[in-house]
């Protein structure tokens, strides 16, 4: 492997990680902080006839979950090519 | 028609289709075998990894135990699908990168070390064997209630179809069997979960009807008036938890780790044919799950207040035996609901008070039932005993691939036999799967367990031993053999003797949060076993010298996609 290559593979593998960070934090949010621990005082509130908590925990969080892993895919795709580390 | 007729003309339908795709897509490599010849579409893979991951306990149990337990249902919910950000974030695309056939050959490569590989394949053969039996035992519950033979010749028809798809199609039969199990399974859940968020709330989404008003004029919200029964009943609120939050937050992370540990899934993502279809088939299988996954919660509540309705009465004060709707005696007589009339009434009642209650329901039936408490005609009825079966069968399958590839490739091939020629890899590929067919088997006609609990110690003992050091292995590669080992070790070691200890050694009365360790229940100490996995194989490795050059070579090869298709043929 030539320098430049395994500057751009270090490069790519630090944006790897930027990017899990984020997502991570957003799993942790979503499935563990609203649903769970602040569930009880989000019930508080109202969403569509759901208590706001009880509806993170049973619906909201899933659907968070889709949406980041189909982000995570096309913002992995872009890093690929951006540090021309892409299949083919 | 009659429900018997309708069943076994749609549960016959969809077994001759299967056995159908079983005979097309027979293979003749190991490659085909173990991996489909990696060659699956991601949508399609998505689909199969959906089947494949949703068992008996997702379709038969789920809704049921969510309906008993309300909030803490989330357990479930949020742990079941929450580990498939994991599985894409951290896993699948490297281990797709790697490309070999199994998860012990991920291992054992790494880790550069035989005792390892052999470590990973008890801990897989282990995991798949605990999770099969709860499979087999959901075949026996749909075919004992729907065709009415008993639960024996249930669990053995269901071994002879295992037995046709699994033998002679490999990964590749399975793959393509399991999009046909999930058309079926989703359209089977589905069916019935229209009808009833229609005739309850107006709406024909379920994900929408449960929040919705109900439709009998008192203009109250479905969850509003569930939570007012439910007190009034002795129960908690719906909406409110009853179990502490660290133990929830511990089962929900264990089930999400063990999600993303549990081999049979992580295996799905080798067969597709670059590690960006890797990444995007896991949300595709998310996809497909999250449709059961958001409805379940849905049929969950209306089963509730259907179920209380029908025994308690609309004033809440009993129905007549004499009076009872027809699936009250049908599930009777498989011993999954009992009535007993302490006051001598006549009359059934449903309560938390154990003097008051005399009601015995099955959290099990609340899925195949719901159809029958809902009045809906005959042929969803037999609908959903197709798609219990469907999911059933797709996971079992599933999971004797898992235990007949570790078996043949994992300890044969690559430890007591390495000269064998593929022709005969593949020959004990078959037999290995038959063996465990017919384990499995035994494992149904005599179970150890409720079908969701058993899986909840799959999912303990998956989280306590892969996951981290596939995770470590990726991320870490400072981390070497000894720690790799002593880490899984212990990590499986103390999630199995704390299980062992609280299910099976102390008696029931003793399985209580005063006793358990932080309060963390035997489902959620998965988590503290995977702590102890990680920090001893970290404390380990830095005491140990470091892993060679090739192996941290690996390491950063398996970081970056390119490359990916010619890393297979080694």
């Amino acid at each position: 492997m030539s320098s430049s290559s395994n500057g751009s593979a270090k490069a790519y593998w630090a944006a790897n990680k930027r990017v899990l960070a984020l997502c991570l934090s957003l799993w942790a949010i979503f499935g563990f902080v609203l649903s769970i621990f602040f569930a009880e005082p989000l019930n508080q509130f109202e969403f569509f006839g759901f208590k706001l908590g009880f509806w993170f925990a049973q619906q909201g969080a899933i659907y968070v979950f889709v949406v980041l892993i189909f982000y995570y895919a096309k913002r992995m795709n872009y890093l690929d090519r951006h540090h021309d580390v892409h299949e083919d | 028609m009659s429900v018997q007729t309708w069943t076994y003309l749609i549960v016959g339908l969809s077994f001759a289709l299967y056995i159908g795709i079983a005979i097309w897509s027979r293979v003749g490599s190991t490659k085909e075998f173990y991996v489909a010849g990696g060659g699956v579409h991601p949508v399609v893979n998505g689909m199969a990894t959906a089947a494949d991951w949703m068992s008996a306990a997702s379709f038969i149990s789920m809704a049921g135990l969510i309906s008993f337990m309300g909030y803490d249902g989330a357990v479930y919910l949020l742990g079941w699908t929450g580990g498939y950000v994991l599985l894409a974030l951290l896993l699948a695309p490297y281990l797709r990168k790697f490309g070999k056939f199994t998860v012990p050959d991920f291992v054992g490569d790494r880790y550069y070390s035989r005792t390892a590989r052999i470590v990973a394949v008890f801990c897989a053969i282990f995991v798949s064997f605990t999770y099969v039996a709860g499979q087999m035992r959901g075949v026996g519950i749909v075919f004992s209630r729907f065709l009415e033979v008993d639960i024996t010749t249930g669990v053995i028809i269901g071994m002879a179809i295992v037995f046709m798809y699994a033998v002679l199609g490999g990964m590749k039969g399975i793959t393509y069997t399991q999009v046909a199990q999930y058309c079926v399974l989703i359209f089977a859940y589905m069916v019935p979960a229209i009808f009833i968020s229609f005739m309850m709330t107006g709406h024909v989404i379920p994900q929408l009807g449960f929040g919705a008003e109900l439709n009998d004029g008192s203009g109250q919200y479905l969850l509003q008036k569930l939570d007012g029964l439910s007190t009034e009943l002795g129960f908690a609120a719906y909406t409110d938890g009853s179990k502490g939050m660290m133990d929830v937050f511990c089962i929900t992370l264990a089930l999400m780790v063990g999600t993303a540990g549990l081999p049979h899934v992580i295996v799905r993502f080798f067969t597709v044919p670059k590690v960006r279809d890797a990444r995007s088939s896991a949300g595709w299988a998310l996809l497909f799950i999250a449709i059961l996954y958001t409805t379940a919660p849905a049929v969950a509540a209306f089963a509730r207040v259907n179920m209380i309705e029908t025994v308690n009465g609309k004033d809440n004060t009993g129905t007549l035996y004499s009076e009872a709707p027809e699936w009250v005696s049908n599930w009777e007589k498989t011993g999954l609901i009992k009535w007993e009339d302490k006051n001598n009434d006549g009359r059934m009642f449903y309560h938390k008070d154990p003097a008051l209650n005399e009601m015995n329901i099955d959290r099990d039936i609340m899925v195949l039932a719901n159809p029958e408490i809902a009045n809906l005609p005959a042929w969803v009825i037999a609908l959903v005993a197709a798609g219990g079966l469907a999911a059933a069968l797709s996971t079992a399958a599933g999971l004797l691939l898992v235990i007949s590839s570790s078996i043949s490739h994992d300890v044969l091939k690559n430890v007591f036999m390495p000269n064998i020629s593929e022709k005969q890899e593949l020959l004990y590929a078959r037999v290995a799967a038959a063996f465990a067919v017919v384990v499995a088997g035994l494992l149904g006609i005599y179970p150890p367990g409720f079908v969701a609990q058993v899986v909840a110690f799959a999912f303990g003992l998956a989280a306590a031993s892969f996951f981290p050091i596939i995770v470590l292995g990726v991320f870490y590669k400072r981390l070497n053999k000894w720690g790799a080992i002593w880490g899984m070790v212990t990590g499986i070691g103390f999630t199995a003797a704390y299980i062992i200890y609280f299910k099976f050694i102390v008696d029931a009365a003793q399985n209580v949060p005063a006793n358990w360790f932080l309060g963390i229940s035997p489902e959620g100490i998965g988590v503290v076993g995977m702590i102890i996995n990680t920090v001893v194989a970290l404390v380990v490795s830095h005491s140990t010298k470091e892993p060679p050059q090739h192996v941290q070579d690996l390491v950063e090869s398996i970081r970056i996609p390119r490359g990916s298709g010619t890393a297979t043929h080694h």
